[in-house]
């Protein structure tokens, strides 16, 4: 589809756009006195309708998620898109995929629910060894992480090279990508990633080598550097990211990791926003998506903060800004 | 038929192709616009549609300078045409209209795609909403005075 074609799909996105949360609803929603209060609120506002009885919280949450990606399959966006999209559940899926076929002992608990990659299709796929049924992006990871699980046994190894490669596909995905907005989107997540691996590992005390193997190449960031400082001291790790241009993100990593985490998306819903005014392309349909994500994400958020009993104070550094 | 009739029939022919052109491409976009909205909220219908025809005007100047010169040059009426040098002022005449009308009705589509856009998210908008593609019609209605004023006094 080029520009043009979108005319009609960005009309509805703007009468849509009416029905997202607002930062108002967010914080009304925190001072709520229980899950079930913003539930209720939620249900209000329109979310969870054809729910019936099945009203919980991963139900409702689920079921918005389900109806985002079926109007976006509506407005005919680029499947592409949304797989790009969906990498990193598809390749966490791909992840709890090898640890039960290897291990024999299942989780079910621990996949994303995907339409066309859920649990039994990518347990199928690893036990015919079908690898050629998998999105490109995952066709020759798929051996690599079996193999490296049958020899080693390690899940965590597992994990790394695979989060490795999500990532690697995203920076691939995005220097690929001729639209701007999404070229951008995921270029930034991959350097924000980078940033939050370098500091779980700095945590850990884990070698320069160890992090430099962790990291994924990235265009925003220098991944080289960025181990080098992560391996030396907070100072250096602190001057290298101001360096950088993330200086905002150094003051939320003094707070906590969470706040560094609610701070990357914040930037990126940011860049979202100058889509709010494009009439003929396919950015705000893209950005739309993204927005509702991010309003799905936080008010997971707030439902499972309130159903833990977290302070207000918490929940809010938890919580992200809104698109409009 | 002379040399001067064909160039005076080529002007009144570009002044319809071309604003037409204009008007069918701006109110395409905005009837896509507009059938986008109405999908969502159909209340918005009979605003939307206003904001789509916004940029249909230019072909009907297009075709009023076509008639007017038609009347002139003898095919609907007046006197044929003989010379060379009245036939080619004729087409001049003929172009403002012609030029103008394609342009501005394609730039008046788009902006009319923005407005609706404005109605979409605040139908209570419309008045002002309405305004923006209007103000690209003043340029069309500056070549229609042009065209009209020079295909009359030849």
């Amino acid at each position: 589809m080029n520009d043009l074609d979108y005319i009609f799909a960005v009309a509805r996105i703007r009468v849509r756009e009416k029905s997202l949360l607002k930062d108002s609803d967010i914080a009304q929603m925190i001072t709520m006195p229980s899950a079930e209060a913003v539930m209720e609120h939620l249900r209000a506002q329109g979310w969870g309708e054809g729910l019936g009885e099945v009203y919980t919280p991963e139900a409702l949450l689920s079921s918005e998620e389900a109806k985002t990606l079926a109007l976006m399959q509506e407005l005919r966006l680029d499947p592409e898109f949304l797989l790009i999209l969906s990498y990193p559940q598809l390749f966490h899926n791909l992840k709890a995929g090898v640890k039960e076929t290897v291990t024999e002992e299942p989780h079910p608990g621990a996949f994303f629910p995907l339409e066309d990659f859920g649990r039994e299709k990518i347990l199928k796929i690893l036990k015919e060894k079908t690898y050629d049924q998998l999105p490109e992006a995952l066709r020759e990871l798929a051996p690599k992480a079996f193999e490296l699980m049958l020899k080693t046994r390690d899940g965590q190894a597992v994990d790394m090279l695979v989060d490795r490669e999500t990532l690697s596909a995203m920076e691939k995905a995005g220097s690929a990508s001729s639209n701007p907005l999404f070229k951008n989107y995921l270029q930034s997540t991959v350097a924000y990633s980078d940033i939050k691996i370098a500091v779980r590992c700095r945590k850990m005390k884990k070698s320069r080598a160890f992090i430099e193997n962790a990291l994924a190449p990235s265009s925003l960031i220098d991944t080289k550097e960025l181990a080098r400082a992560a391996s030396e001291s907070e100072d250096e790790f602190y001057t290298f990211l101001r360096r950088a241009g993330y200086e905002e993100g150094v003051e939320a990593l003094k707070t906590s990791a969470s706040a560094f985490e609610r701070w990357c998306d914040n930037r990126l819903i940011a860049s979202l926003r100058p889509e709010r005014t494009h009439s003929e392309s396919v950015g705000p349909v893209l950005a739309f998506y993204l927005a509702r994500m991010n309003e799905i994400k936080t008010a997971r958020i707030i439902l499972t903060g309130k159903a833990n009993g977290f302070s207000e104070e918490a929940i809010r550094e938890r919580v992200r800004e809104m698109y409009v | 038929m002379s040399t001067g009739m064909v160039l005076a029939l080529i002007g009144a022919a570009l002044a319809t192709i071309l604003a037409g052109i204009g008007s069918s491409y701006g109110v395409r976009v905005g009837g896509q616009a507009a059938a986008g909205v109405v999908a969502e909220d159909p209340d918005q219908f009979a605003k939307v549609l206003i904001l789509q025809l916004l940029p249909g005007t230019q072909g009907i100047y297009g075709l009023l300078v076509t008639f007017i010169t038609l009347s002139r040059i003898g095919v609907l009426g007046g006197t044929p045409i003989t010379d060379t040098k009245t036939g080619l002022m004729y087409m001049i005449a003929c172009l403002p209209i012609a030029i103008v009308g394609l342009v501005s009705a394609i730039y008046q589509g788009k902006t009319s795609v923005a407005s609706i856009g404005v109605v979409a998210k605040k139908p209570d908008q419309f008045g002002k909403a309405m305004l923006f593609p209007a103000m690209v019609e003043t340029y069309a209605i500056l070549a229609l005075l042009i065209s009209i004023l020079s295909v009359t006094n030849l």
